[in-house]
């Protein structure tokens, strides 16, 4: 990778939530580790996607990202300048060049407010006097995401979906941020609506030269929009790579497995192979020992309940690719389809 | 279960310390003074310093505070009076009688005003309710609505002096309202005595339970699992009292505890309404003489009502829904 | 030519709302064979969850005008009273929804859940249909079910609750099974796990299955048969093979070309429907679709904003379109051609 300062760089970054209990005072009795441990960078311009199942901690990076949440423990560097406790005198500047775009489109805007006052606020909020005023300002960001820049004074509920979805991202850009995490930006969205708003992001990212963390569940979106993807698994990260390498040469099982059970619109003459994971993923309150998906693994051995495996360049990867398993897959010797279907044999 | 209630009364017990302590800093923060009142027309500097000492109020703030806490765990000993077994709540300034009985002497009347007019306006307010979630938008629903509206904007002194002057005095239907008769010795009597106070105060509180029952249910009648049950073919009288009622009881019930818990502490413009002794006449009177035990004593039966509700409220609570936990 | 098992014809479900008449459903006709699964493609508004919640007559009758025909095994649906569908429901026809939590009663465990079902339609003791309800539950693939037959649908995973959702469905052996939208909410493994399950005991049982989605891809997954719906009314009609590799309506072309895939182009941008979805309140004229066609512009006399196109079905295939077969060849080729690539 280039030797420059990444533009976002986060290592050993650790989210625990307390959980209280005990009697007869009320005390901390343990805590779920939502994210544990995580280490990575996003360059200037880039777009970085994070996958992976509910609970697996996506969205709770993302808000520490942004700080919008206190980290337990490790370090976010922005810019060079270290971010992870900083109060909010020290945050301010950096609040708006980091920036934010949330799922659902109906809950993430005020309905009492314009547009024009929705897309203006952040504006106000940091006394940002842009050049010719903020309503010049506002039309030329509704102007970029593809909205009628008369219609600032209109309210939210006059909008479709997509529509809204359009004014969170120029509300994103008032600032113009370096940095905007998108949490499921789009699956709240019909089908026929996603593609237009993955289009404005992408065209946002490359015109703008705006890096992104993208976090969604859909692998093929991911794939789309993102240039590195890092796959997360019960707060960890299992595996990161550029989006061809992941995709077409994943060497973690659980990676694998994901891919295998996105089911995708083609009628194949032959069954796509298929790895059916059993169970669910277990709580974070009490994750497994060693190696967090070890239980779901078909693969798991006694290594694997007692050292956690790195995330490393392991062998046959590209520079770039890391890959936490003892037993990383190979394109070389194809597993047979496991076909798990007794849950209670896993449990 | 054990847990949730050893620790929401040691709470309760905490509260209602504070709530004493604070009731005694205001009380000396009122300008008059308890014991030139007692003292009465001629009072020589001689006899005001006997007055106070025999009221123990001679003594420095905290000291008397420390004087009546003792009384209340341990009893305590009075100059005049002799030995107050504990709990002792003190005696009354006025009329030199231990504020414990008073108390219970006046109690019989407002559980009796409170229940009573509880079973009253839970029926009716709960029925009618219901009536107006299942004929949505019908005219039954709009006949009730308005009158829910209508019956929550009356004031009990209007409502009760009207409804005693033609329904017990004019046509003679009811009784005039009296507590002469407890439940044990006359229930008859009890009954009829009550009846009016129960249907005047329970038209107020009606109202609120018809809006409240009504927009409940409006709402998980609506909601997915009511949906499902159809779908599983349960019949609609099932659907609606096993899952749309399950659903709309808890918030019913919370605010149904906290009402009690008010109204065990003394319903005062309705006992004056209706001239009726229960506990809220006596804190009018308390406030009215300066009678500083005496305030004290209703003082904390209206917040243990209301703290007591608040711990019965929640328990319920966890038994309608089973994803409330108690901790 | 046999009767189908489910046949569907011509069904108008409007509602009277404060704004005015929602035509949710405008003149749709489908069958379903049992041992089959007929997937109905849709998005938000394009009533394909009205159509299946008139099948089981879940609508409210004061506020719903419905037309046309529901014929379940010989009988008559849409005019049935009360009573007759409430035999029905849960019992020869059963239905599994999105969101497990929120259609589960939070007041009940999940054995009494599936085991009222039960007793309502086979009158079976209380121990018996608890017996039945773990069985159910064991059948489903959820661990220790006789311990979790005593819990709160709280208490278990979200897979875990649509499985037991699909237990309460099958308790009686239904021979229709309408699934609405049954793993949107699941996560891709546990999505595959629960598809897995409903085929397996769709083979087991025979069930017709309706399988309502917006997925294409799980409709490449389960399906037999697929119609795709738009505002209301079906655009196109076929098998799974015939529709996902040559579609024969521009809307579902443009749904095939704007859903990423995990092979294709990262390079090219993807090529959205413009516009939104309609408003039932006020739809467009014509054909549904014509405001966000590509090609309307291409059938001549402004036939796609005034007439509506009808659907002509030989042996199960068709699709309501103004365009000509040589004029679709001609504009799909081109769409065809950026997707594979």
């Amino acid at each position: 990778m280039s030797n420059t300062t990444p533009l976002l760089d986060v290592s050993g970054l650790t989210k625990h939530f307390p959980i209280k209990g005990g009697f007869p005072i009320r005390r901390t009795v343990g805590a779920v580790q939502a994210v544990d441990g995580l280490d990575f960078q996003v360059a200037e311009g880039e777009s970085l996607g994070l996958v992976g199942e509910s609970g697996c901690g996506k969205s709770t990076t993302g808000r520490l990202i942004t700080r919008l949440m206190e980290p337990t423990g490790g370090k976010i560097t922005y810019r060079g300048q270290d971010i992870t406790h900083a109060g909010r005198k020290e945050l301010a500047p950096i609040r708006s060049e980091i920036q934010m775009i949330f799922q659902d489109p109906y809950a993430s805007l005020n309905p009492r407010q314009t547009v024009g006052k929705i897309i203006s606020g952040p504006m106000e909020i940091n006394d940002i006097n842009p050049e010719g005023g903020r309503e010049k300002r506002v039309r030329e960001l509704l102007e970029i995401v593809g909205l009628n820049p008369e219609h600032f004074n209109r309210f939210p509920h006059e909008f479709s979906g997509g529509q809204r979805q359009r004014i969170g991202v120029a509300r994103a850009l008032a600032l113009q941020p370096k940095l905007i995490v998108a949490d499921e930006p789009v699956s709240a969205l019909d089908v026929s609506i996603q593609a237009q708003v993955v289009n404005l992001l992408q065209k946002v990212q490359r015109e703008l030269g705006i890096a992104f963390v993208f976090i969604a569940h859909d692998l093929a979106i991911v794939r789309h929009f993102s240039q590195r993807v890092a796959v997360m698994y019960l707060g960890k990260i299992v595996e990161i790579a550029d989006r061809e390498d992941l995709y077409e040469n994943p060497r973690h099982p659980y990676t694998r497995a994901l891919l295998s059970a996105v089911p995708e619109a083609t009628v194949d003459e032959e069954p796509r192979e298929r790895i059916r994971l059993a169970g669910d993923v277990p709580s974070p309150i009490n994750p497994p020992s060693g190696c967090r998906f070890r239980t779901r693994c078909w693969k798991a051995t006694e290594k694997c309940a007692t050292e956690a495996p790195p995330l490393v360049q392991v062998e046959g990867n590209k520079p770039g690719h890391l890959t936490a398993c003892h037993y990383p897959e190979t394109t070389e010797t194809v597993p047979a389809p496991r076909l798990s279907k007794d849950p209670e044999a896993a449990a | 279960m054990f847990r949730f209630l050893v620790r929401r009364i040691l709470g309760a017990a905490v509260i209602l310390l504070i709530i004493s302590a604070i009731t005694f800093l205001l009380f000396y923060v009122a300008p008059r003074d308890p014991a030139r009142v007692a003292c009465g027309k001629v009072c020589t500097p001689q006899t005001l310093a006997l007055v106070k000492h025999n009221l123990g109020i001679d003594d420095p703030l905290p000291v008397q505070y420390w004087h009546w806490l003792e009384g209340v765990f341990v009893g305590r000993d009075y100059a005049s009076f002799g030995h107050c077994n504990a709990p002792c709540l003190g005696y009354s300034f006025q009329n030199r009688v231990p504020v414990l009985s008073l108390i219970e002497d006046r109690f019989p009347t407002t559980i009796s005003l409170a229940l009573g007019s509880a079973v009253v306006f839970v029926i009716f307010g709960v029925g009618t309710g219901m009536i107006a979630a299942v004929k949505q938008g019908k005219a039954l629903d709009k006949i009730a609505s308005s009158a829910s509206l209508i019956g929550s904007s009356l004031q009990i002194y209007i409502v009760g002096i009207v409804a005693m002057y033609y329904l017990s005095d004019e046509w003679g239907i009811l009784d005039r309202p009296n507590d002469s008769s407890g439940f044990t010795d006359d229930p008859g009597a009890w009954f009829s005595g009550l009846l009016l106070p129960w249907f005047v105060l329970a038209i107020i509180f009606t109202a609120n339970y018809t809006r409240m029952t009504r927009s409940q249910l409006v709402e998980t009648l609506s909601e997915d699992y009511v949906r499902t049950a159809r779908a599983k073919g349960l019949s609609a009288r099932t659907v609606f009292f096993r899952f749309a009622w399950r659903g709309a009881m808890g918030p019913i019930v919370t605010i149904l505890g906290l009402d009690l818990g008010s109204l065990l502490g003394g319903a005062v413009i309705t006992e004056q309404t209706f001239g009726l002794h229960g506990i809220g006449a006596l804190s009018v009177k308390a406030v009215r003489d300066n009678d500083l035990p005496m305030l004290l004593g209703v003082v904390l039966v209206a917040a243990g009502a209301i703290v007591l509700f608040n711990i019965v409220v929640d328990a319920v609570y966890a038994l309608i829904d089973p994803r409330v936990r108690l901790a | 030519m046999s009767t189908p098992f489910l046949s569907v014809r011509d069904l108008r479900v409007h509602f009277s709302t404060e704004d005015g008449l929602v035509k949710a459903v405008d003149g749709l006709s489908f069958d379903v064979e049992k041992g089959k699964t007929l997937g109905i493609v849709g998005e938000s508004g394009s009533g394909k969850s009205v159509t299946n919640l008139s099948i089981l007559g879940l609508h409210n009758r004061e506020r719903t005008t419905m037309d046309g025909e529901i014929i379940l095994d010989g009988q008559e649906l849409l005019t049935a009273s009360e009573r007759t569908l409430e035999k029905l429901r849960g019992n020869k026809m059963s239905m599994i929804f999105q969101d497990a939590l929120a259609s589960l009663s939070p007041y009940h465990t999940v054995g009494v859940q599936i085991a009222e079902t039960y007793r309502k339609h086979t009158g079976a003791s209380k121990r018996e249909a608890r017996a039945r309800a773990v069985e159910m539950l064991r059948r489903v693939g959820i661990p220790q079910p006789d311990v979790r037959v005593d819990e709160y649908p709280h208490q278990f995973s979200g897979g875990m609750r649509q499985r037991a959702m699909i237990a309460m469905a099958l308790v009686c052996d239904p021979e229709l099974l309408i699934a609405d939208e049954p793993t949107t909410a699941l996560d891709v493994t546990v999505q595959a796990q629960i598809m897995d399950l409903l085929k397996d005991l769709q083979q087991e049982f025979g069930t017709a299955i309706i399988f309502i989605t917006h997925d294409l891809g799980v409709i490449a997954d389960i399906a037999d048969d697929v119609l795709v719906m738009y505002g209301g009314r079906c655009v196109e009609r076929g098998t799974k093979k015939e529709v996902l590799r040559s579609p024969d309506h521009p809307y579902t072309l443009g749904l095939m070309n704007s859903m990423p895939t995990l092979n294709g182009s990262v390079d090219v941008p993807l090529t959205p429907i413009p516009g939104s979805p309609p408003s039932l309140l006020n739809p467009p004229s014509g054909c549904r679709f014509h405001p966000r066609c590509a090609f309307a512009e291409k059938v001549s006399g402004g036939l796609c904003s005034s007439d509506r196109p009808t659907l002509e079905v030989v042996e199960g295939r068709g699709s309501a379109c103004h365009l000509t077969q040589e004029q679709k060849q001609d504009l799909f080729a081109d769409f065809a051609a950026t997707r594979h690539n």
